[in-house]
């Protein structure tokens, strides 16, 4: 079975380049300015879209991302309502892959099964949950891979050689690699550490990699860009969003150019980072 | 699975860590491998016989163990009902159950190598703990706790303050002991090489439940032994509150298998289960995933954390230990909420009638021996965990009570 993920990530390595993988956070500043955003990142140069699901305990990220979930939960987003955003930028995108990422709790109350079979109607090609490593593959993984969709897991700079393996078994679309031992917006990683990280995930994998945590700019892009097969930028798209708003995190007339203008500006710090030795 | 009655209640958890559907290791991937670590670490020490010479010689000569259990015979003939001892942990070093635990983990931290020690807070009883073992043991030692708890659990901010523990007064979220225990997380995740997390209570991934649980049981089998010896026989109940539920747990853990012994865990209803404002996890949550378990939660329809509320800042969590969930799903543990209100009358009644003031946590323990007693034989014993001190909560109290 081939999904969008195989297929974009196929098509920019025939290009010679990484993919870019963009994430914004579900129904922030409003559901529909974040709809707006959503619809207007492929043509800035996004090739993935993460959507994140708003999570009042978001254990893994940073103050940027906290904060722009707790906007997006105070503008009344729901899982439900992620689910309509992915539904609405379907009726004019088929081929732009949209990954939903975020914690187990929200999905686990709407019910697993129930979840699978909207999120794949909807449009869905791929979930992260951040707090669902392999020892619980059984909660949604298995059935996720059933449903057709990819489950893409995170490994990180303390997932050794020993524990890949187990890391890898389940995992589909593309290897998402966490740059630094830390929570999203994090320190810019060291490069030459992350390239031999990539290097060293390949060896056990024939997927894609991505990395991410600490992608700020088309500089750091670039960078990663030379090695990695796509590069994830969040918090910088986040705070684009953040800087945008007024004085009471209403979006403004900017809100969704300042997204664009970033995300075209990185999109060509990955276009210039042809792979050499591809 | 989880609904039928096991040959033992005192087995759990299973190798992956569940008591029944509650439980797991629901944790990000950078921390898998130092939780996998501690599962080996903790059940080398376990069979160690070195290691649990250390406890012992520890817990007696540093924390003062055994505490006692105290026949309340004024209380007793003011309820006139059951028999009522109190089980002193508020005399334990440091004012609380909360070193049984912590004095387990920093010794398993100084075995690991660890250098630093992260831990979160609630009422400051488990801070005040991990900080006083750190300056002992010369460790490293950063405290989360939530902004809100930081301004009412004054002085135990001083007293961690004093022993040389560096205080992070956590802004996200509802400003306590969740937001704490979030961003202790993010530390954990950040610092992993050098880190070691001393989870206060028996929540957290496996094996945190089970290990605090295990480090806590000495108040349950020294409850064993203390009422043989003044009664001749096993007590008829326990009672106990129960934020994460830690010092209930450890005394309820050795009696679960005797099937005439009652066993209540008082949760906190705050203003009234009905009034939405209240910790009362089991009574008024449901099953649901946070920090790193599977367990009743307080949350919305979508699946989004509420907040907790209670007067008592350490039973102020939207959580329980999975423990519990299963203890109650199958039936063994009754669980049952005491108000701010009765909290508050016990915790007066309590220091008139006995002169020991409770915390305000074990207050909605007693709370509930003052509805249970009066209507049970004279010849009935009933043990309340009395886990905490009052000290740090005179001030709150006062406020309440409308100035000392």
């Amino acid at each position: 079975m081939t999904t969008r993920i195989d297929t974009r990530f196929a098509a920019c390595a025939a290009e010679g380049r990484a993919a870019l993988v963009t994430f914004i956070m579900g129904g922030d500043p409003d559901p529909e300015t974040s709809l707006a955003i959503v619809k207007a990142l492929p043509k800035a140069g996004a090739d993935l879209i993460e959507i994140g699901m708003p999570f009042t305990d978001p254990m893994a990220d940073g103050p940027a991302i906290q904060a722009a979930g707790v906007r997006a939960l105070a503008a009344g987003m729901s899982l439900k309502k992620t689910l309509s955003t992915v539904t609405e930028f379907r009726k004019s995108d088929d081929a732009t892959p949209i990954i939903l990422m975020g914690y187990y709790n929200p999905i686990y109350i709407y019910g697993v099964d129930q979840f699978l079979v909207d999120a794949k109607a909807a449009g869905v090609d791929g979930l992260i949950v951040v707090d669902l490593p392999p020892e619980e593959d059984s909660e949604l993984c298995k059935p996720a891979l059933a449903a057709g969709l990819n489950f893409i897991r995170l490994a990180t700079p303390t997932t050794d050689d020993k524990r890949l393996p187990k890391v890898l078994q389940n995992t589909s679309g593309f290897v998402y690699y966490v740059s630094v031992t830390g929570i999203t917006g994090s320190a810019i990683p060291d490069y030459s550490k992350v390239n031999s990280a990539v290097a060293r995930i390949k060896n056990h994998t024939t997927l894609p990699v991505a990395v991410g945590f600490g992608v700020k700019s088309a500089e750091t892009a670039e960078q990663i860009a030379q090695g990695a097969d796509g590069v994830v930028v969040g918090t910088a798209l986040v705070e684009a969003v953040r800087t945008s708003l007024d004085a009471d995190n209403k979006a403004t007339a900017k809100t969704v150019e300042a997204v664009t203008a970033l995300v075209e500006d990185i999109a060509a710090g990955v276009r210039r980072a042809r792979k050499q030795a591809a | 699975m989880n609904a039928q009655n096991p040959n033992s209640f005192r087995n759990g958890p299973d190798e992956t860590g569940h008591f029944g559907m509650f439980g797991g290791r629901f944790v990000a991937e950078t921390l898998m491998p130092l939780i996998l670590q501690l599962d080996e670490a903790y059940k080398a020490a376990k069979v160690d016989p070195e290691f649990q010479a250390e406890m012992a010689s520890y817990l007696a000569h540093y924390v003062g163990r055994p505490s006692p259990l105290y026949f309340a015979e004024r209380l007793t003939e003011h309820l006139g009902g059951a028999k009522i001892y109190l089980k002193r942990d508020e005399l334990n070093h440091t004012g609380a159950h909360k070193v049984n635990n912590v004095l387990g983990q920093i010794l398993l931290a100084r075995r690991m190598g660890k250098k630093r020690i992260i831990a979160e807070t609630g009422a400051g009883q488990h801070g005040v703990a991990t900080a006083t073992l750190c300056a002992r043991f010369g460790l490293q030692c950063v405290v989360y706790m939530g902004a809100v708890d930081v301004e009412r659990q004054k002085p135990n901010v001083f007293r961690m303050k004093m022993l040389g523990t560096e205080i992070v007064p956590v802004q996200s979220g509802t400003k306590t002991l969740k937001d704490a225990m979030n961003e202790a997380l993010r530390d954990w995740v950040t610092n992993v090489a050098d880190t070691f997390y001393c989870i206060g209570t028996v929540a957290g991934p496996h094996p945190y439940p089970a290990m605090v649980r295990d480090f806590q049981s000495v108040i349950g089998r020294e409850t064993r032994e203390q009422m043989m010896e003044r009664e001749g026989r096993l007590p008829d109940s326990l009672v106990a509150c129960i934020g994460g539920g830690s010092n209930a747990i450890g005394l309820f853990h050795p009696f679960l298998d005797d099937k005439d012994v009652e066993i209540y865990g008082v949760e906190a209803a705050g203003h009234g289960v009905s009034s939405g404002l209240h910790a009362a996890s089991l009574t008024g949550g449901r099953p649901g995933v946070l920090h790193g378990n599977r367990t009743y939660l307080l949350m919305n329809e979508d699946g989004q954390i509420t907040d907790a509320h209670s007067i008592s800042a350490g039973l102020d969590y939207p959580g329980i230990g999975p423990e519990h969930s299963w203890l109650h799903d199958v039936g063994r543990v009754k669980y049952i909420s005491a108000t701010d209100q009765e909290a508050l009358a016990a915790f007066q009644l309590l220091s008139k009638l006995e002169g020991i003031i409770p915390a305000l946590e074990p207050a909605h323990a007693v709370a509930k021996v003052l509805e249970l007693a009066p209507k049970l034989p004279k010849n009935h014993l009933m043990v309340v965990n009395l886990c905490g001190r009052g000290d740090k909560d005179i001030f709150t109290v006062a406020e309440h009570l409308g100035g000392l």
